[in-house]
């Protein structure tokens, strides 16, 4: 990458719970996020894949402000976040919510949700408020009638572009979408994806798309990110990653999701379970299930390196075709 | 709003305390305007007159003053005085309640060890000290009565406002620039304020009684100033020789509370959102069934074990009748493995549930069509009937297990509960039995396992124990309802993987509702994809996957992202599903699909058979 990154994260940690409390000790706390480091360039669209425990909520809220790290650097467009405060945060990067119906407050309209941060964040007057409301309704394809509306008035789709249009509303120049379609109907998702899509090309927004949906990640992403119990396990552009995936986990994923046309088998026993996020073990995480795992990953944790043409992976005995 | 002062008027009880409540203060808001006598104006000749004495309609009390005029100007101090006190304690216990509950971790925890602390001591107790310690007088009282009443308000107030601050509406107002200040007032007051009102109206009764009591102690309002406390404290001493001028405050302090506590009550139970979901209305145990007669039973080609035939059934909400599932017919064979494959919305859930009767009723109602099990009419029998087939031969597995698996109790007694109720057992027989369940849905370390509680499991196991629950009593169709959509992809392939062998190795039969085509193409022969509550397409799983003969269908297969094909635009259905109570004559899908013609819209269409397949449709994709 030759230009700046419109988002670039050295290292992120976050461990919960490990402050002393009022009496008492500390405890050793959950390690969510174990050390995370990735570049976005503008325009991009990175997805970020994971399961439940992966990390990749927490990581999310960092990068948004909601948390704040225990350790590490984020960088928008080459400068620094160093505080956690959402109201610096929002006018550079902004959050598009998993539950439409739960991220709008159900006693405000629409219009107060939208006005909220072009007052807040932009400072903006009345009447240019008013324009910029249309121009948001516009750009997610609701009818302008709806800005007098309640959010349970509303389909889950047309919240879902409710809380787009709140995201586009503080003009960002990074959207990190929190599985952004899966609370929605199959036939829902694809218009909401297009939306994305066109908004991306339109406005030149940089996404960061997390999703648990190998195939969706593939369909709307550059690169794509596979994350495991809290750290990086492969990174690279998406057909390749899931094509041939570098990382046994990586194709453990790829081989678990259901495909028209696969026959049905369970990839791996029913023992597989994640490791304890409070004592994590010495060596690879994921070597507990790794069929590839031998002393060393048990031993000594996987660094994430280059393996290929812009793909990384961290795991000592890579897959190769 | 109109539909909380409907509810509201329907209430009885709480209408008439309203009225009664209204008239009261209507009346101690117009006393400066009355005809009345000097409420202190003392005739020591006129004293203890009887009520209904000339110029005395209420009689005179021991100073000779006049006892209506003293109730009109008492109970309007005792009002005021009440209203305040309960004002004051709601003001501030639910600002302490919300800055507690928002902000949490140790501002909380010193709010609430204060509130808690104020909570120790007996408030009839705290109240006396904080009078003896301010001294006699009216503001004191005031000031006693609102500091002991704090506390109710601050909990509640804080239990509510908890649960609102880790909601994703208060992440989005911060992230919109909106500091705390700012999100405690215009993001959490509105939706904690009905909780308010609630507490309030419920507790000023209670706060009027102790205001006039701390008077009738005398450490209220001061002589000769009236309120009903002190009236009464003064005719204690008259209570056996006239006992007049103490019923006359006691009958109006009567009247007060009991009004207030009807109207309160009558609005809490207006306001409770649960009661607009008619939580309080317990459902029945079996759905309510009125149809006219089962259609006549037509022997199926191959004997199906489960016919669900004509099947209809409505959601009937006031004058408003939802047709949920409107005339479904489906039939499921020894062995064999069905999806039904919809989107929220189509009634595939509601049809799964349906076939044991087991749709919430009010507001379902089985309207017609017939269920038959082995040939027997299932929707008809007795519910001793229906209740020996369910579970027994028929068994359900829902999406959450989290909801399913009570939280309280161990997952072994759980499941030895479900054996022994169709299986005569005793609890040693039936632990071991539990046991050799959760080896058969692989289980990892069973031993271990089945002492503990659902919440010490994942998401997989809980699951796990959700199939082995429906195992428990050997039946032969188990009907699984998105059973694996709360599932991680790794955790759902093993899932399904464990529902296909139990089916190849005890020939269970599976109805799997779902939305997502990539399950049913692994796990099922025949597939039904329903819309607006009907079948629209019915086939073999990989002919219809492979051409889809309905444009919903194709439309709809389309839309799903498949791995391998790299970044694209999806094919999207463009519009909403239509709803249930206004939907369009003809075809349901008319007003989306791209092959619509006019006389799509123009009557009902029939599900065409053509062989194994069958499609409604008047200008199918293919024809099948």
């Amino acid at each position: 990458m030759t230009s700046i990154p419109a988002l670039k994260v050295e290292d992120l940690r976050k461990t919960f719970g490990d402050r002393a409390p009022l009496l008492g000790r500390a405890r050793a706390g959950v390690q969510a996020v174990r050390g995370v480091s990735f570049a976005v360039a503008p325009g991009e669209t990175l997805a970020i894949v994971g399961e439940s425990g992966s990390g990749k909520s927490t990581l999310a809220r960092m990068l948004v402000g909601l948390l704040p790290p225990t350790a590490g650097r984020i960088e928008i467009e080459g400068r620094a976040l160093d505080t956690a405060d959402p109201a610096r945060f929002g006018r550079l990067i902004q959050y598009v919510f998993q539950d439409p119906a739960g991220s709008l407050n159900p006693r405000r309209s629409v219009r107060r949700i939208l006005e909220t941060p072009l007052k807040l964040l932009h400072r903006m007057p009345r009447a240019a408020r008013e324009k910029r409301l249309a121009e948001l309704l516009a750009a997610v394809s609701l009818p302008a009638d709806a800005l007098d509306r309640y959010p349970h008035e509303f389909s889950g789709g047309q919240a879902q572009r409710i809380g787009i249009a709140r995201a586009l509303a503080a003009d960002p120049r990074i959207l990190v979408l929190d599985e952004p379609v899966s609370a929605l109907d199959v036939s829902v998702q694809a218009q909401v994806l297009n939306l994305l899509a066109d908004l991306q090309r339109r406005m030149g927004l940089t996404y960061l798309f997390i999703t648990h949906d190998l195939a969706v990640a593939e369909a709307v992403s550059d690169r794509v990110m596979v994350l495991y119990f809290g750290a990086v396990a492969e990174l690279g552009p998406a057909r390749e990653v899931f094509a041939s995936p570098a990382h046994p986990y990586t194709k453990l994923l790829a081989d678990s999701a259901p495909v028209v046309g696969r026959a049905l088998r369970a990839p791996e026993a029913a023992e597989a379970e994640l490791p304890d996020p409070r004592h994590p073990p010495a060596g690879c995480a994921f070597a507990g299930r790794c069929p590839r795992a031998d002393a060393l990953c048990r031993a000594q944790e996987p660094p994430l390196e280059e393996i290929g043409d812009d793909r990384l992976a961290a795991c000592h005995h890579p897959l190769r075709e | 709003m109109t539909a909380f002062l409907q509810r509201l008027a329907r209430n009885r009880l709480a209408a008439a305390g309203g009225a009664m409540l209204a008239l009261i203060v209507l009346v101690a808001l117009a006393v400066p305007l009355l005809p009345l006598q000097d409420p202190n104006a003392t005739a020591t000749a006129e004293r203890f007159a009887r009520p209904l004495s000339e110029g005395h309609l209420l009689g005179t009390d021991h100073l000779g003053r006049d006892l209506l005029s003293r109730l009109a100007h008492g109970t309007r101090l005792s009002l005021a005085m009440g209203f305040a006190a309960a004002l004051i304690a709601a003001v501030l216990g639910s600002v302490l309640g919300i800055v507690a509950g928002f902000l949490g971790g140790r501002v909380d925890n010193v709010i609430m060890r204060g509130v808690d602390m104020l909570m120790g001591f007996p408030y009839v107790l705290l109240a006396l000290a904080i009078v003896a310690a301010l001294g006699p007088g009216l503001v004191n009282a005031l000031i006693a009565v609102a500091a002991v009443n704090v506390p109710f308000f601050a909990r509640n107030i804080r239990g509510v406002t908890v649960a609102l601050a880790g909601r994703e509406f208060v992440d989005a107002a911060r992230l919109s620039g909106m500091g705390n200040l700012r999100i405690m007032a215009v993001e959490i007051l509105p939706n904690v304020l009905p909780v308010i009102v609630i507490a309030l109206t419920t507790t000023t009764g209670w706060m009027i009684l102790e205001t006039a009591g701390l008077s009738f102690l005398g450490l209220g309002s001061q002589p000769p100033q009236a309120d009903l406390g002190s009236m009464l404290g003064e005719a204690r001493a008259a209570l056996i020789s006239h006992p007049h001028v103490a019923v006359v405050p006691g009958v109006m302090i009567f009247l007060v509370v009991m009004s207030i506590n009807l109207f309160g009550d009558g609005v809490r139970d207006a306001l409770d959102p649960r009661l607009g979901a008619g939580a309080l209305t317990r459902p029945l145990p079996a759905t309510v069934v009125d149809r006219p007669a089962p259609p006549p039973l037509r022997e199926p080609d191959p004997p199906a074990l489960l016919a669900i035939d004509d099947l209809r059934t409505e959601f009937r909400l006031g004058r408003r009748v939802l047709p949920a599932v409107d005339g479904v017919s489906l039939s499921l064979g020894r062995g064999e493995a069905v999806g039904l494959v919809g989107e929220s919305g189509s009634g595939k859930s509601v049809t799964a549930l349906s076939v044991m009767r087991l749709v919430a009723s009010p507001p379902g109602v089985i309207a017609g069509g017939a269920v038959r099990l082995d040939g027997e009419e299932v929707i008809g029998a007795p519910f001793e009937v229906l209740r020996a087939l369910r579970g027994r031969r028929v068994a359900y597995v829902f999406q959450d297990p989290q909801a399913t698996l009570h939280p309280l109790y161990r997952i072994g007694d759980q499941l030895a509960e479900a054996i022994r109720a169709h299986q005569p057992m005793g609890a040693r027989a039936a632990r071991v039995r539990a046991l050799e369940l959760l080896r058969d849905v692989r289980m990892p370390r069973p031993e271990d396992r089945i002492d503990d509680y659902p919440h010490q499991l994942s998401g997989g196991q809980r699951q796990r124990v959700g199939i082995a629950m429906a195992l428990a009593n050997n039946p032969d169709v188990i009907i699984a309802d998105e059973p694996t959509t709360a599932l991680d992809v790794t955790v759902q392939a093993q899932i399904l993987a464990l529902l296909e062998r139990l089916r190849r190795e005890r020939g269970l039969s599976i109805l799997f509702i779902t939305h997502d085509f990539g399950v049913v193409a692994q796990l099922c022969e025949r597939l039904a994809v329903m819309y607006a509550g009907r079948i629209v397409e019915e086939g073999p799983t990989a002919e219809v996957l492979a051409a889809p003969a309905h444009p919903y269908t194709r439309r709809l297969i389309a839309c799903v992202p498949e791995p391998g094909a790299g970044r694209r635009r999806l094919e999207a259905i463009p519009g909403l599903p239509p709803r249930l109570d206004a939907l369009p004559p003809g075809c349901a899908f008319a007003p989306r699909c791209h092959r619509a013609r006019p006389d799509c819209g123009a009557g009902d269409i029939p599900l065409r058979r053509a062989g194994a397949r069958a499609v409604r449709c008047l200008h199918p994709e293919t024809t099948p």
